[in-house]
């Protein structure tokens, strides 16, 4: 076994056994961090497979980003896990045998007869001057610059709508009313009296 | 060397654990979200294999588009799961039948 093979099954072995673990875990909290365990060696075979750039931005974006929101909302929320796993163990069964049947359905196309080695020879491996990166973006900037503006364009439509969701005005708090304040003039707020002096006592 | 069939086996066997963890957790919104996530990952998989093994780029170049769209839909996803719990302080899936569905 070669050391690449040894790598991929490494990666592939704690891959598998935290993505179970994700499934399983009582806490969200530990789902969530096996979660970025099977994050990080899907990470390790995509490099086996020279994509060298979504592997870093997978470990950036989805490590970084999105498991970080994930464990944000985790916290925020109260959950009350007695309730929350109810029914784990009755729907255990049929989820098993779906499982089952939808993988076994797979390896039958999937297996090495259709898509072993002698159909699809192993690709000679990158010359060392070989740029994943440039690569990826000179396709991305060329041929797929449009579905790259509507990319920017998904992610801008996101930021608004989470923002706007989770936006709440409260109407019993305090606060001050920027706009008015710049408005305000100096009639409003000052007022000039006039009257006799005192006479001095 | 590592074969295609291989790729699409781990891709296979990642999907089919989270359909599994969609049945089991089909109470728990947060870990159906995390349930997506894995399922997503398994077609990247796929993506990224082929990529290598076809010698095109195109395929790296649609992984790329898929993150994006997996990250925007784990953002909505979750503002939308803080407003159902600030409105029903629950998030079980029983108990959102409001529009009687």
């Amino acid at each position: 076994m070669s050391f690449e093979k040894f790598l991929f099954y490494m990666f592939a072995i704690i891959l598998l056994g935290a993505a179970v673990m994700v499934v399983t875990r009582r806490n969200p909290v530990h789902s969530a961090l096996f979660l970025v365990l099977v994050f990080f060696n899907m990470a390790g075979i995509w490099i086996l497979a020279e994509a060298e750039f979504l592997a870093i931005a997978l470990v950036l974006v989805y490590v970084g980003a999105v498991m970080v929101l994930f464990l944000f909302v985790i916290m925020m929320l109260d959950i009350d896990l007695a309730t929350v796993r109810a029914g784990f163990v009755r729907h255990l069964p049929l989820g098993v045998l779906v499982g089952a049947v939808m993988f076994l359905e797979m390896a039958l196309v999937l297996g090495p007869k259709h898509f072993g080695l002698a159909r699809y020879a192993a690709p000679e491996a990158a010359p060392a001057d070989y740029n994943n990166t440039a690569e990826l973006g000179l396709s991305l900037f060329t041929q797929h610059l449009y579905a790259l503006e509507i990319a920017a364009v998904i992610l801008l439509v996101a930021m608004i709508a989470a923002i706007s969701l989770t936006l709440r005005k409260r109407p019993q708090t305090k606060r001050q009313n920027i706009t008015e304040q710049h408005m305000v003039k100096k009639k409003d707020r000052l007022k000039i009296v006039k009257m006799a002096a005192e006479d001095k006592r | 060397m590592i074969s295609l069939s291989e790729y699409l086996l781990l891709g296979a066997l990642l999907f089919v654990i989270s359909v599994a963890g969609i049945f089991i957790n089909r109470k728990n919104l947060i870990v159906l979200l995390m349930c997506i996530e894995l399922m997503l990952l398994a077609v990247n998989i796929n993506f990224v294999a082929f990529s290598h093994f076809l010698g095109d780029v195109t395929g790296q170049v649609f992984v790329f588009f898929i993150l994006t769209v997996a990250a925007a839909e784990a953002a909505i996803g979750l503002a939308i799961l803080i407003v159902l719990f600030r409105n029903r302080r629950t998030i079980d899936v029983e108990d959102l039948d409001s529009l009687k569905g």
